[in-house]
């Protein structure tokens, strides 16, 4: 089943001076169940194409698809709801981490149904975190709840912006049991953009290399991260590499 | 008040021009064209006011209530000037705050209809409702932009752009409040408002011109929140697009002419 499909998108930023290109004609598909991480250079445009997928903003040129039908054609707020977002920046909303947990269901009277305790526990939180305001939560902490408030709407997608980078190795390898086994279990779909090339090994779906806002490299993990075809792949590759992070 | 008691209060402007020259603060023009503003534009309003008084008619009445709307719309409207149609935002939301207020007074008898007391009152209530509108437009763009993440993340997980927004239009809505209710804590404490003042030097006793403060200061913190609650849900949807959106700063107009 074909989730997403991106045909030749285009977006411009403006930097206060100039406008530039944030992603020049990206075109790629994701199937349902799929893993992928997205990698690339720092402003490569990771972040601005998840934006898009979960319609906070719109591409320039360009078409999405989601189950076939284009994205501007859905009601966009039961789409952001199945295409659920975590952003970069773990951002708390005022109140408790309960109200956090239960925003989205809230927001169509359903919070009876979701129990906020056992969805801190699954992101590895003590629940007797409930009550304190999310403000004041570590870093760390705030990014677990992030994930908690997005599965609270019980998302087929989840659109994952570096969800690990706050975290240690354990509770990252924690984080990425808990979707993999929701991958297993439901059949969830993850574009997941991350920075960790071991990471990306150990989720072994499809990684999507991205440099200055194209898609210069995409495949199974495996063979993008060892074979690069691409000399801008290659060479974010190999500054990784270097740096020691991955294998 | 004599004639030459007037002209002699011309004693303190000339008093502060003297210091604005030996201290070099060069407000002598500003000085100069505002005392001449104030002294031709008061007088006329005077005499305006003395033909209105004795014309008792509504259609006069409601057409300089609506002078006084108009003028205070132009003027609030200039903090807002990146926001589309803000000038008839304004004056929708002054608009509203004048017929509320009114439909309180008029309608409880608190004032009765006549022109010596609608006119300066709505005076009053549309110069207030000027002041809260341009304190919000120029807070409303700031306040958004500060909670720009927490609008993005509400958005993301299924909110509309009113539900992601109440939070920031509540902060900005209690930020254009907060001084008139703080004034009602403080007041006759700190100063003796001017109006009260004005009743009691022209002989009316103490008490009743405490009275008629009392009605204006509260039916001002109405104003303040009427105006400013109203103004803020006009304004916020041009902020986002049609798809629940948060447009990017500066692109509150249509983003595809920029
Ligand atoms: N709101 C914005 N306004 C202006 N420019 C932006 C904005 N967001 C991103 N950009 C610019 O767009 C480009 C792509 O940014 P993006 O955030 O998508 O990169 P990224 O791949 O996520 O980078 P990182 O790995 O550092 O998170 C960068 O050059 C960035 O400076
Ligand atoms: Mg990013």
């Amino acid at each position: 089943m074909m989730m997403f499909s991106l045909d030749d998108l285009w977006k411009s930023r403006f930097d206060g001076k100039e406008c530039f290109n944030a992603l020049e004609g990206l075109s790629a598909s994701v199937h349902g169940g799929d893993i992928v991480t997205i990698v690339g250079p720092s402003g490569s445009g990771k972040s601005t194409l998840l934006l898009l997928l979960n319609r906070l903003e719109d591409p320039d040129r360009g078409r999405i698809t989601y189950l076939g039908r284009d994205l501007r054609k859905w009601n966009v707020l039961d789409l952001r709801r199945q295409v659920g977002m975590v952003f970069q920046q773990s951002v708390m909303l005022s109140g408790t981490v309960r109200e956090n947990v239960l925003y989205g269901p809230r927001l169509v009277g359903r919070e009876c149904d979701e129990d906020p305790e056992a969805l801190l526990r699954q992101v590895g939180l003590d629940s007797s975190l409930a009550n304190r305001d999310a403000r004041d939560l570590s870093g760390g902490q705030q990014q677990r709840v992030a994930l908690a408030r997005v599965l609270a709407n019980d998302p087929a997608v989840l659109l994952l912006d570096e969800p690990t980078s706050a975290l240690d190795q354990n509770a990252a390898r924690g984080i990425e049991e808990l979707l993999l086994g929701m991958q297993r279990e439901k059949g969830l779909t993850c574009l997941w953009v991350t920075h960790d090339l071991a990471q990306a090994l150990r989720l072994d779906g499809e990684t999507w290399v991205l440099d200055c806002g194209r898609l210069v490299e995409a495949g199974p993990t495996v063979e993008v991260l060892n074979q690069p075809q691409h000399p801008a792949a290659r060479e974010y590759l190999r500054s990784r590499l270097e740096r020691g992070e991955a294998r | 008040m004599s004639i030459t008691a007037t002209v002699l209060t011309l004693v303190f402007i000339g008093l502060t021009i003297l210091l604005s020259l030996w201290q070099r603060l060069g407000l002598e023009r500003d000085l100069l064209i505002g005392t001449i503003r104030a002294a031709v534009q008061l007088t006329l309003v005077g005499y305006v006011l003395l033909v209105v008084f004795e014309l008792r008619d509504w259609p006069y009445i409601v057409l300089m209530v609506m002078v006084m709307i108009l003028v205070a719309a132009q003027n609030a409207a200039r903090r807002g000037n990146q926001i589309p149609q803000v000038f008839w935002k304004v004056l929708a939301a002054i608009t509203a705050t004048e017929v509320m207020a009114m439909l309180v007074m008029l309608g409880l008898e608190i004032i009765p209809p006549t022109p010596q007391y609608v006119i300066p009152i709505s005076g009053m209530v549309v110069g207030n409702a000027m002041i809260v509108a341009g304190l919000l437009l120029n807070r409303l763009q700031a306040e958004i932009e500060a909670g720009r993440q927490q609008i993005m993340v509400a958005l993301s997980l299924g909110a509309t752009a009113r539900q992601a927004v109440l939070p920031v239009l509540r902060k900005t809505v209690r930020a254009g409040t907060i001084p008139i209710i703080d004034n009602l804590k403080t007041v006759g404490l700190v100063q003796l408002p001017g109006m009260m003042t004005g009743l009691i030097i022209a002989g009316v006793s103490p008490e009743v011109a405490v009275r008629w403060q009392l009605l204006i200061m509260f039916s001002l913190t109405a104003v303040s929140a009427v105006c400013a609650i109203v103004l803020a849900f006009l304004t916020y949807p041009a902020l986002f697009t049609p798809a629940h959106q948060l447009r990017e700063p500066g692109r509150s107009r249509d983003p595809a002419k920029s």
